[in-house]
Formats: structure tokens, sequence, C-alpha cells
């Protein structure tokens, strides 16, 4: 760590992994972006997957190996996917919907610039002189795995109880109220799918 | 690699969430912008964990776990705004206004509160009316 900037380290003369990371992040930046702004709904939850996969890449440059194909794995394959049921399922209009943003647009946009400007601001100046040194892999999946379960063993299995009261509470949420009072229900009809669905993406 | 890229970058996509989240009105929507800022948290982690050269890789180990958390926060989110849309026929987070503060009969009607008291009657005729679609 802390690497005292040798010679060629420089903004200059920036190595084959920094422009990799450049090139990617920047197509990683303008997926996000197009995700918060596009005004159709499917689309955004397309280009959501632009910009994960994209990070899953930044983590490989990272040498995060394990990082990478988790997040490959579970945002790409199932997050999004679960995305797309709840779009699916709310009837999201498909195409393009004029009132996808709300009317506090600019007041967001001002806030988002704002603290963009100043973390950018902070985080250019505190790391400035500081380099990463990725001669040395750090995250193989053997060197995750014997960390995982040498020194993080009980938040994993905490971890997996927590998964299974978030698998419950799915279930229970998106159930059908009981028979009896509900006989006037009149909502869309796949709500009815939706416990089975939530289920089987949830144990992904 | 300088230091410097990849917290950029996470700054970058933190703020994009930020707007999506701010500025959105669709609830799902809401969800993913939220899924892009615990992205970019996810991102600074790994970083510094591979710039500290952690023994115990404890960013990496807090990677995963943020994983996991937000798998179960999609799949709860997701069953409650499905509960809500069920209910009310809009997942639209700007309709959802029953707990909206509007002016109360012991309020004076002072000038400033004027221009809010139609905005708060529309509301209640809205909550009213989805309740009755539901």
């Amino acid at each position: 760590m802390t690497l005292a900037a040798p010679a060629p380290q420089g903004f200059l003369s920036p190595t084959g992994v920094e422009i990799a990371f450049l090139l990617v992040g920047l197509v990683t930046f303008a997926a996000a972006i197009v995700t918060v702004t596009t005004k159709q709904l499917v689309h955004a939850a397309l280009w959501l997957v632009v910009a994960l996969g994209g990070l899953a890449v930044e983590y490989l440059l990272l040498t995060a190996e394990f990082i990478a194909w988790v997040q490959v794995l579970i945002y790409v394959g199932s997050v999004v996917v679960l995305l797309l049921f709840g779009l699916m399922l709310t009837k999201a209009p498909i195409g393009r919907s004029p009132d996808a943003d709300s009317g506090n647009r600019w007041a967001a946009l001002t806030v988002a610039v704002a603290a963009a400007a100043t973390l950018v601001w902070v985080v250019v100046d505190a790391f400035r002189t500081q380099w990463i040194d990725l001669d040395a892999p750090q995250g193989t999946t053997a060197v995750t795995g014997a960390m995982l379960f040498q020194h993080w063993v009980l938040p994993f299995e905490a971890l997996s109880v927590l998964l299974l009261a978030a698998l419950v509470g799915a279930i229970v949420l998106s159930r059908k109220a009981d028979e009896g009072d509900e006989a006037d229900e009149t909502g869309p009809e796949p709500g009815a799918k939706t416990a089975p669905g939530t289920a089987d993406e949830e144990q992904r | 690699m300088h230091l410097a890229y990849p917290a950029v970058l996470a700054v970058l996509l933190f703020c994009t969430g930020l707007y999506g989240v701010l500025a959105r009105r669709n609830a799902i929507l809401v969800l993913m912008s939220v899924e892009l800022m615990l992205n970019a948290v996810n991102l600074n982690l790994v970083a510094f964990d591979v710039w500290l050269r952690d023994a115990l890789h404890a960013g990496q180990a807090l990677t995963l776990f943020t994983i996991a958390i937000a798998a179960a926060e999609i799949g709860i989110g997701l069953s409650i705004v499905l509960m809500v849309y069920r209910n009310r026929g809009t997942s639209d987070v700007d309709r959802l206004r029953d707990t909206a503060e509007t002016p109360g009969p012991g309020d004076a009607p002072e000038a400033l509160e004027a221009p809010e008291a139609p905005e708060g009657a529309d509301a209640t005729a809205a909550a009213q009316k989805a309740e009755a679609t539901a």
C-alpha cells in the first residue's frame, strides 16, 4: 500500500489497466444515467444490466475475481429478473410513459449534481497520491473462501438466517389474504402468481 | 492503478442513483436506483480492500454480505410494491399520499396555507378513488 508514487505512475502515462478501467467505467456510468432517465420502464431494467455487468468487469480489473462472478450471478441473473417480474406484475406500460419522472426532477438534479461535485472534489483531493498495487491478486476464489470460512463464519451464518427470514417474509407479503375478508377482491389477477415467482427467485 | 479512478466512479454512480431515487415516480424504478447506490458502495469496498491489502479481506466479505442483503431487500421491496399495487391499483409513489400532512380543521386559515388546501383535498379524493377501485 501507499507507494511513494514512483516515476512511471502518473496521470499522463496511464497503464493498460487504467485505460480499460476508464473505458468500462464510462460505459457503466452512461448506462446508469440512461437507467435513471429513460422513459421506457423495461429499457431501464435492461440498461441496469449493462451498468451492473460493467461493474462486474471493474471488479475483475481490481482482481476481485469471486466478487465479480457473484455480481454476475446475483445481480444480473436474479435481481434484474426480479425487477422485470415486478414491472410485469404491476402492469408497467410498454413503450414511453411520459410520467416516469416526478415533478421535483430539477430539485433532484440539483441535489445530485451538488453531491457529486462535493464528493468528487473531496475524493480526488484525498486520494490524489495513492496507488493500488495490482501485481498480486487480492480476491481469488481460494483466498475468498478461506477468509470467508475462517474469519467470517458467524456473520455468514447470520446472513443465511436473514435470507430465510426474507424468503418467508416475501411469501407472506405477496400471498393473497384469507378468503373470508376479500370476497370483493377485484385486484389484478397476476397477483396470484406472485408468491411462487418471488419464492423461486429468492432461492437463487 | 490510481485509487481515484474507482473512487470517482463510485461517487458518480452513487449520485446517479441518488438522482433516480429522488426523481423517479414508479416505485420499481426507485428500487433500481437504490440498487445503483448499493453497487457504488460495493465498488468502494472492493477498491479500498485491494488498496489496503487487508489480511482479513473485510472489504470483500462486506461486499458479499451487501450483495446478499441487497437480494433480500429487493425481494421484500418488490413484494411490498406488489401488495400496494394490488390494494391501490398503482405503484406510483407520488399518489400514495394517505399519510400526507393536510391542513387540519384546527389550523387557522393563514394566507400561506391557502394554496395547499386544494392539493390536500385532491389527494384525499385520489385516495378515496383508489380505495374504491381496490
